[in-house]
């Protein structure tokens, strides 16, 4: 299939951006979005000029490395789908793909397609764990967890980190990323010592780098791993109970 | 030729790892934070080491070339991880696994090592739990596993078909809170590009900020390597796009000997090749063959579609060969059997490159729901790669690099041939001897990182109590950064015609077909002839854009496969010296009557550490050699 991109070059975070037209000719539909753009980078190479910076790592839709904005979805159009999980057999010959970086003043352009999403660490070092050092804990069967618990726990932590939430959203708010990490954490037995100084620590550190939530929705849409909203809810619910809970009394029932 | 020392204490085995504990020397934790230790790459192993070392309250450093410590590789490995627990009550126990790792690496892993590994296999699953990670459960709110190839106990534990992602994220996190507490200092976007030595000893970095293009050094009592595998060597493999061997290559041509480097593995559930333009190959996890059977034809160019093929005219040759272990035999002799039946013209799939592996039987006896449950999220990646429906029609696989138990030689300190550098996780070579069990890498990993060089690396250290690290303007660093500058310009300057990849291809093409499931001495010899001289074109026609003060991927690239083009030269090498055939590595001249693999234990029971001599020059062959006292040396049989 021939195809034609308009991509968006940026050569730093200071310098100006704009789009650039690249023809994409003889695409096999088998191939996945990445590996089209693996083909128009070593045609641009053989040609002398700079090829497309864009990040990657394990194509296999885990890492959360990749993610572009495809025709104003972020990682394309398929529900449930990383960029590099995306395959041109979703496309038809002819079309005009339009290719963008995340873009949210929290996670600027680092260079065309990639951009620093560093943020994200920062709220994960605000409290996104459980405070346990190596060696001296119970025998893992100590700490019995309802399987419907350990099962909703790890829907959220399925969460790639990869901040397609953050890009479709129109406030360019965290939320989605920040309830995924606090409902992994707190619906687990483990989880619940710090539950609530944990959610205002990350709470607060997400309010420094994205917007507010005001109840959109895009986020779920455009999650790779679909990561429920709900999540959200849960994460905003623990916050105001945290904001009047007495921690002194948190193990009485 | 020399004996490289392995410090393998001495006593009964079950002994040996306490009273080595008791015997190394400790820093006190008040002299903890006098020692400075760089911690290279943050998977399982990295990561795990990095937040306890700060936590024990040394400092730490750490760089990653990813944006986040939480790409690192280990995020994808699917299936499960290893532990002794005995939690199924089926006869499971720290020797069983000892000896279940020892068998199934073919007998060519160090015992002592094995046997501590297998040891702390279950306090990682208690750590893991207490950090959190959303193992899968029991209704009783209890801890559920699964089984793997070449164990007939159920000891795997597994977060889903996410089990790699979940320790790494626990481990990730309390790399984070150790940033956040200032016991670490995180470097992202940054790649180690030399291991720096002075007066025969590690002393620090030097790394290229992957944003800016700036080199600078950095100083240490101790250097971690946790880089991982160089599967990348073949182009095509289960690795990540950026996964490579240039930490642990650097460290090599510094003194580090590395180890087997022909003992790779070629995983047998991977989703076939479909087209040259392809990147990379993925893994379908082992656990599938928990409830998955393989079958091809029983007839060579049988052109019917799968669901058309009725029972009598399918060959489960797994089963077949192997009654008692089935489709969950080891990795090598499941690749070896697929490839024998590739061979046979009984391959399916467009490109006749596959076998079938087939889910109906499992749906009809426990139903969608449950595979589902078990295995969704592969079902799913399965689908979004080849647009086929494994609930439907069966998966198509065939055998893939996936992992290299060859790496940097360490001892059983995990320290290298090099004082003060340390290689841990799938960059050393210590645990899997010629074959790695499935679910056994992550164990291995987060054994590396949490258990066992937080105790060892004391022992080195309390040697350097008050003595500062080398400064950084000292002429070692100097002129290590001038090196790795110099390295850059020219790969810039050559301004040739063909691109980093189509090198790449090139060689990968070269490893695979020479250097792969099967090796011949005429196969090898034709290799180390072909790859000189394709490095040599390389460095003559190599084209690499841009410069080197900005993000640069195909430099960063082709500083990478400059280094494949040495190792890969090594791994023929090796091959072509070890005569036998064991795990992964299978000669065709060693092979018995039936076509398995042929151990030569008279001749062959050793590792081969390899010295380099410099750029051009024959590399040192040290041979350290195995004893095997507790699991008996025999023929593997898994029939």
């Amino acid at each position: 299939m021939d195809l034609t991109l308009k991509v968006w070059r940026q050569d730093g975070p200071d310098k100006p951006g704009e789009f650039k037209e690249y023809a994409a000719k003889g695409i096999n539909e088998e191939a996945s979005f990445l590996e089209m753009l693996d083909m128009v980078n070593e045609q641009l190479v053989k040609a002398g000029e700079i090829p497309i910076e864009f990040d990657h790592d394990c194509r296999e839709g885990i890492c959360g490395s990749c993610g572009v904005m495809i025709n104003g979805h972020p990682h394309g159009n398929q529900k449930g789908t990383a960029t590099c999980q995306l395959h041109m057999r979703k496309f038809n010959d002819g079309d005009r793909i339009v290719i963008e970086p995340w873009r949210a003043t929290g996670m600027p352009v680092v260079r065309d397609l990639i951009v620093d999403r560093s943020a994200l660490d920062r709220i994960i070092e605000a409290g996104g764990y459980i405070s346990v050092d190596t060696g001296g804990t119970p025998d893992a069967n100590l700490i019995p967890v309802p399987k419907e618990a350990a099962d909703a726990a790890m829907d959220a932590a399925a969460c790639i980190g990869c901040a397609a939430c953050i890009a479709t959203c129109p406030n360019s708010a965290g939320q989605l990323f920040t309830a995924a990490k606090l409902a992994h954490l707190n619906l687990l037995p483990q989880g619940q010592p710090e539950r609530y100084d944990r959610t205002i620590a990350m709470v607060e550190k997400m309010e420094e780098f994205f917007g507010s939530c005001t109840n959109h929705g895009e986020c779920e849409q455009a999650c790779p791993k679909s990561i429920s909203i709900s999540n959200i809810a849960y994460m905003n619910r623990d916050y105001v109970v945290a904001k009047f809970k007495d921690r002194r009394k948190v193990g009485q029932t | 030729m020399t004996t490289p020392d392995a410090k393998v204490p001495a006593g009964p085995i079950e002994e040996k790892w306490t009273a080595h504990r008791f015997d190394s020397k400790l820093v006190n934790p008040a002299n903890k934070r006098k020692y400075e230790i760089i911690v290279i790459g943050t998977g399982l192993a990295g990561a795990s080491a990095a937040a306890s070392l700060g936590e024990l309250g040394y400092n730490v450093t750490v760089f990653t070339y990813h944006d986040s410590p939480r790409r690192a590789h280990s995020i994808a490995a699917q299936g499960g991880i290893n532990a002794a627990k005995n939690y199924a009550n089926d006869g499971d126990s720290v020797f069983r696994l000892f000896y279940d790792t020892v068998k199934g690496g073919d007998y060519r892993s160090r015992e002592a090592n094995v046997y501590r590994l297998a040891e702390v296999a279950n306090e990682i699953i208690d750590q893991c739990a207490a950090q959190g990670v959303p193992f899968a459960r029991e209704y009783g709110g209890l801890l559920d596993n699964r089984s793997f190839g070449g164990a007939q106990v159920s000891r795997t534990f597994y977060a889903r078909g996410q089990t790699g992602q979940q320790l790494l994220l626990g481990a990730y996190q309390a790399l984070a809170r150790q940033v956040a507490l200032g016991s670490v200092k995180l470097y992202n976007r940054t790649e180690m590009l030399d291991v720096v030595t002075h007066d025969g000893r590690a002393v620090g970095v030097v790394v290229r900020d992957l944003v800016t293009g700036e080199i600078s050094s950095h100083s240490a009592h101790a250097v971690v390597l946790a880089t991982g595998g160089y599967s990348n060597v073949f182009y095509l493999s289960t690795n990540a796009m950026a996964s490579n061997v240039t930490a642990a290559w650097r460290a090599h041509r510094k003194g580090a000997f590395f180890a087997n480097p022909c003992f790779t593995q070629i995983h047998p559930t991977c989703i076939p090749v479909h087209g040259d333009f392809q990147s990379k190959l993925t893994l379908m996890s082992e656990s599938l063959r928990n409830d998955g059977r393989i079958w091809v034809p029983k007839v060579a160019d049988d052109t019917r579609a799968p669901n058309d093929i009725p029972e009598e005219d399918r060959d489960y040759y797994l089963e077949r060969i192997y009654p008692s272990f089935g489709n969950l035999a080891p990795r090598d002799i499941a690749s070896r059997a697929a490839m024998r039946m590739i061979e046979e013209n009984r391959g399916v799939g467009p490109l006749k490159n596959g076998v079938y592996l087939d889910f109906a039987d499992a749906i009809n006896r426990l139903g969608k729901d449950v595979i589902e449950a078990r295995y969704g999220n592969l079902f799913e990646m399965y689908e979004r790669i080849t647009d086929e429906d494994p609930y439907e029609v069966p998966m198509r696989i065939y055998p893939a690099p996936h992992y290299t138990m060859g790496g940097l030689w360490v001892d059983y300190n995990l320290m290298t041939s090099v004082p003060g550098l340390y290689a841990i996780g799938e960059a050393n070579f210590s645990d899997h001897g010629a074959n790695r069990l499935g679910a056994s890498a992550l164990m291995q990993g987060l054994a590396d990182g949490y258990f066992v060089l937080p105790y060892t690396i004391a022992d080195y250290l309390t040697d350097w109590l008050n003595v500062a690290p080398l400064a950084t303007d000292h002429e070692a660093f100097q002129q290590s950064e001038a090196e790795v500058v110099s390295r850059l310009e020219k790969l810039l300057s050559v301004n040739g015609t063909r691109t980093v990849d189509s090198f790449h291809k090139e060689l990968g093409h070269i490893m695979i077909d020479k250097c792969g499931l099967a090796r011949s001495k005429e196969g090898l010899e034709e290799a180390l002839d072909r790859i000189p001289k394709l490095r040599k074109e390389f460095w003559a026609n190599v084209r690499v854009p841009g410069t080197y003060d900005t993000y640069n991927t195909e430099l960063a690239k082709a500083a990478r496969v400059a280094d494949y083009f040495e190792l890969g030269e090594l791994m023929c090498r090796d091959a072509l010296e070890r005569e036998e055939s064991c795990g992964g590595h299978f000669r065709v001249e060693h092979q018995t009557d039936e076509g398995e693999a042929r151990r030569d234990d008279e001749d062959q029971a050793h590792v081969s550490a390899w010295e380099w001599n410099g750029s051009g020059k024959t590399h040192t062959h040290h041979k350290e050699p195995l004893t095997f006292e507790y699991v008996a040396l025999a023929q593997r049989s898994y029939k």
